[in-house]
């Protein structure tokens, strides 16, 4: 099951690496007190269109992970590729999905997700039609015009990704978007995302701590240990796509519940 | 090709039981029936004490005399010198120039104070020590700065509603989510587009409520600055009725500066409905 972190993946034929991170560490010097080192020697790919969980449990550092490939944090030794080309700060080609929605009140749907391309200075009018492409594909083409607290927790996420898909980005970064949802709308959520991914096929590097979750919907899972957070193995989730819900009772995705949940639980506990 | 999407619900359950009594009139509007029975009541009591209970009038007048008074006051010309139009324009026109130049100060400091830390940090001892300087004393102080015109009841006025909206709007950046910054940050917004879509707009229920404590103390600082030395205006009226002992007009007139507090504070409130529609009024109000 395990994958050389530098291999190159044999279903398809993906030679070039999106992500490539090498040693990537990250220590946080806090003043009058040891340094945390909240990433430890990090090495792995992220293949184009590839669909890439990060689990561990809270604390193991998948958010500081997720913020440093995002560019917004800077990280303190080893390196990272983006397409080629070391990461410095934040990415044209990267967009973000945060743990909360993040959607301006003040805003109606449609205008929040044309925020990027306002913050990108891209030319308004030409991204109009792809917002309410987008709109329609999350399932909120008739919330345009409403504002975020008429929506529901998990329409507002689905607005989050919208907004996160008009500026077209390579990457999508996705930290635990579901976990403040109920475990009905998760699932839902779960199956909304993969349905859009299968449209989109961007590459997605999604951070959860929910097992099920991880495997369900990625190629492969990097699971990550804690304090300091570094990659416990990296398994590929060999199941066909399309998946559906009854994905989740087959054998084999038991089989990879359980080594996940064994693997975790070896390096300091999990649920 | 179409998607069919499954709306997802909001899941908690409705707390409202499945029968519950419609409220009576008085506890759906409580505004519309309760408060103008208070009025009426108040009224009431004042006339029982005034004219029944035989109160001096000189210590409190009747009702009904206070009414003539403003009547008197009201019904001159705007332009007659014993009008009360004329006074209360020229009060309302300090408050409001002093509330302008006070409320903008306090907003663009606020924001500059924050959003310089080293700024910030290196004035903050001297606008807490400004602060719990009682700016009415400065207001003497104003007639010999400016003489008995508008400036000096126009500057006090500014400096009262200044630190309201200075503070409350330190208080909205201090509370700007900093998740809406990362977002700004993580599609590599400029510095501009920060402070113009995120950061200002996030404080705006904070800056409302410093204007709202300031519309009524805007007030407050032109009156004072009238009571040390001025030549027109609703406060310079206070003390000429004060010292002619003429109290109807001069409780007319009191109840005249109530009203025209009520109406400044109900325009912001008015500006606050428009441009804060999405807020819930849960945010923290640092009064001065």
């Amino acid at each position: 099951m395990r994958t050389a972190a530098a291999s190159v993946d044999l279903n398809t034929n993906r030679t070039s690496a999106l992500i490539a991170a090498r040693g990537l560490s990250k220590t946080y010097a806090i003043a009058g007190r040891a340094d945390v080192v909240a990433l430890k020697n990090l090495d792995f790919d992220v293949f184009d269109g590839e669909f890439v969980s990060v689990i561990g449990q809270s604390g193991c550092g998948k958010s500081t992970l997720l913020k440093v490939l995002a560019g917004l944090l800077p990280y303190t030794a080893g390196s990272v590729e983006l397409n080629g080309k070391p990461l410095r700060g934040p990415s044209p080609e990267t967009a973000v999905v945060f743990q909360s929605p993040v959607l301006l009140p003040w805003r109606t749907v449609f205008d929040n997700v044309l925020l990027p391309i306002e913050f990108r200075q891209l030319p308004l009018a030409n991204y109009r039609r792809t917002t309410l492409d987008l709109l329609q594909t999350v399932g909120l083409e008739d919330f345009a015009q409403r504002y975020p607290y008429e929506l529901s927790g998990g329409m507002q996420q689905r607005a989050a990704i919208a907004r996160a898909l008009v500026q077209d980005p390579r990457l999508l970064l996705m930290d635990e978007p579901f976990g403040a949802l109920d475990a009905m709308t998760r699932e839902q959520m779960n199956l909304e995302l993969l349905r859009i991914w299968n449209q989109s096929r961007k590459t997605v590097i999604f951070i959860t701590h929910s097992i099920a979750e991880a495997i369900f919907l990625s190629d492969r899972v990097i699971a990550m240990t804690a304090r300091p957070g570094s990659i416990a193995d990296v398994i590929t989730i060999d199941l066909p796509r399309p998946r559906d819900l009854a994905v989740i009772n087959t054998d084999r995705f038991g089989r990879y519940v359980a080594h996940l949940r064994t693997l975790l639980n070896a390096r300091g506990g999990m649920f | 090709m179409t998607i069919q999407t499954v709306d997802v619900q909001r899941l908690e359950p409705s707390n409202t039981p499945a029968r519950e009594a419609r409220p009576g009139l008085f506890r759906r509007y409580p505004q519309m029936t309760i408060s103008p029975a208070i009025l009426v009541a108040l009224l009431a009591a004042w006339w029982l004490a005034s004219s029944v209970l035989g109160a001096p009038a000189y210590v409190l007048p009747p009702p009904q005399e206070v009414l003539q008074a403003a009547i008197r006051g009201l019904s001159r010309a705007p332009w007659d010198k014993a009008s009360y139009w004329y006074h209360g324009g020229i009060t309302v026109w300090e408050a409001l120039f002093g509330f302008a130049i006070g409320s903008a100060l306090g907003a663009i400091l606020g924001l500059a104070l924050s959003h310089w830390p080293m700024l910030g940090k290196s004035w903050y001892p001297y606008i807490v020590g400004f602060q719990s300087l009682p700016k009415v004393a400065l207001a003497p102080l104003m007639v010999v700065w400016f003489g008995f015109g508008l400036e000096g009841k126009i500057f006090i006025t500014a400096i009262i509603t200044f630190f309201p909206v200075l503070v409350n709007t330190m208080a909205g950046y201090q509370a700007v989510e900093p998740e809406r910054i990362e977002l700004a940050r993580s599609c590599n917004a400029s510095e501009w587009h920060l402070l113009t879509k995120i950061i200002i707009p996030s404080c705006l229920p904070f800056l409302f409520a410093g204007l709202g404590v300031a519309s009524v103390l805007s007030i407050l600082g032109a009156v004072v600055g009238e009571f040390v030395g001025a030549s027109a205006g609703l406060g310079m009226l206070l003390m000429q009725y004060n010292q002619s002992m003429e109290i109807a007009p001069l409780f007319a007139v009191i109840v005249l500066l109530a009203v025209i507090g009520f109406l400044m504070n109900y325009v912001v409130s008015l500006f606050e409905r428009r441009y804060c529609f999405w807020a819930q009024r849960t945010t923290a109000t640092a009064r001065p």
